[in-house]
């Protein structure tokens, strides 16, 4: 990936991007849905979100993590 | 210690089992919350060393964010039980705050302990974050004078400000809540408004496609 398409990545935003406090506030739920290979594609904004925000992406990597290593 | 509403009827039989040991008191109480502690410190312990090398925090420093995370996430848990709905297990609920915990406490490491200074202006870092190749300055170097014309010209003082601090010095969005005495989501919409901004504003002089025609 070149510069140009990091940028831009960057600067493109996703009308649906639900914010940091619906994510962390479903972060939970979404995590769990994932985890279970269940479709989260009732939670469009959150995905979008985390998709562009490194810290709340983070955490729900973390959790996600945590679920599946409890699942195991 | 907030008293969970959920009926436990509609939960799991492990997220029951914890809420009402956690309800309780005496002995039951206190080996519940030596265990759940048990295993937010191992979660936390994890997540610290997940994110330590990319961070450059290790050993014993990273070890104190662990405790520390575990020993805030599990006040934190039984201060807020009453708010557990049972819309997950009761445990991925009580894991979430230890990992806000350590996002937060690394987020605090970072702004007690500054590598750019957070006041910061140098340009020159520009291509570098974004992996622009030196060697092919001439293709670019239109695009980032653009870019900066419309940071200094679309962006409010405090976008801008927000803007320089995030993307030139690479200023954890968690260090810089703490440095603006903000939350995640306040400093996370000034990120996204000013992306939007300057997006539109390259994309309309011809450096960037035009959102609406991928779409």
């Amino acid at each position: 990936m070149n510069g140009w398409s990091v940028l831009d990545r960057f600067l493109r935003t996703d009308p649906r991007d639900a914010g940091c406090a619906e994510a962390m506030q479903m972060l939970h739920v979404y995590a769990e849905l994932v985890a279970s290979g269940a479709a989260a594609q009732q939670y469009p904004g959150i995905a979008a979100h985390l998709r562009a925000c490194g810290p709340c992406g983070e955490d729900f990597e973390g959790l996600l993590a945590a679920v599946c290593d409890e699942a195991q | 210690m907030q008293k969970a509403l959920v009926d436990p009827a509609r939960l799991d039989a492990e997220s029951a089992e914890w809420l009402q040991a956690l309800a309780g008191a005496g002995p039951r109480r206190e080996a519940a919350l030596a265990r759940l502690h048990e295993r937010l410190l191992r979660i936390a312990r994890r997540e610290a060393a997940r994110r330590g090398p990319r961070l450059a925090i290790s050993g014993p420093e990273l070890d104190d964010v662990a405790h520390q995370a575990a020993a805030d996430a599990l006040l934190a848990i039984t201060a807020k039980i009453g708010q557990f709905r049972g819309d997950s297990r009761f445990t991925t609920w009580a894991y979430k705050f230890v990992i806000f915990e350590v996002s937060a406490k690394i987020g605090r490491h970072f702004w007690r302990h500054p590598v750019v200074p957070l006041g910061a202006e140098d340009w020159d870092r520009l291509p570098a974050r974004f992996g622009f190749d030196p060697a092919q300055q001439a293709e670019w170097r239109d695009l980032l004078a653009a870019l900066r014309r419309a940071v200094d010209s679309e962006l409010t003082p405090r976008q801008r400000e927000v803007f320089v601090a995030i993307v030139l010095n690479d200023v954890p969005l968690d260090t810089l809540v703490l440095s603006l005495a903000s939350n995640r989501n306040a400093i996370y919409k000034m990120v996204f408004d000013a992306r939007r901004k300057l997006r539109a504003s390259l994309a309309a002089n011809g450096y960037l496609p035009d959102d609406s025609s991928r779409r």
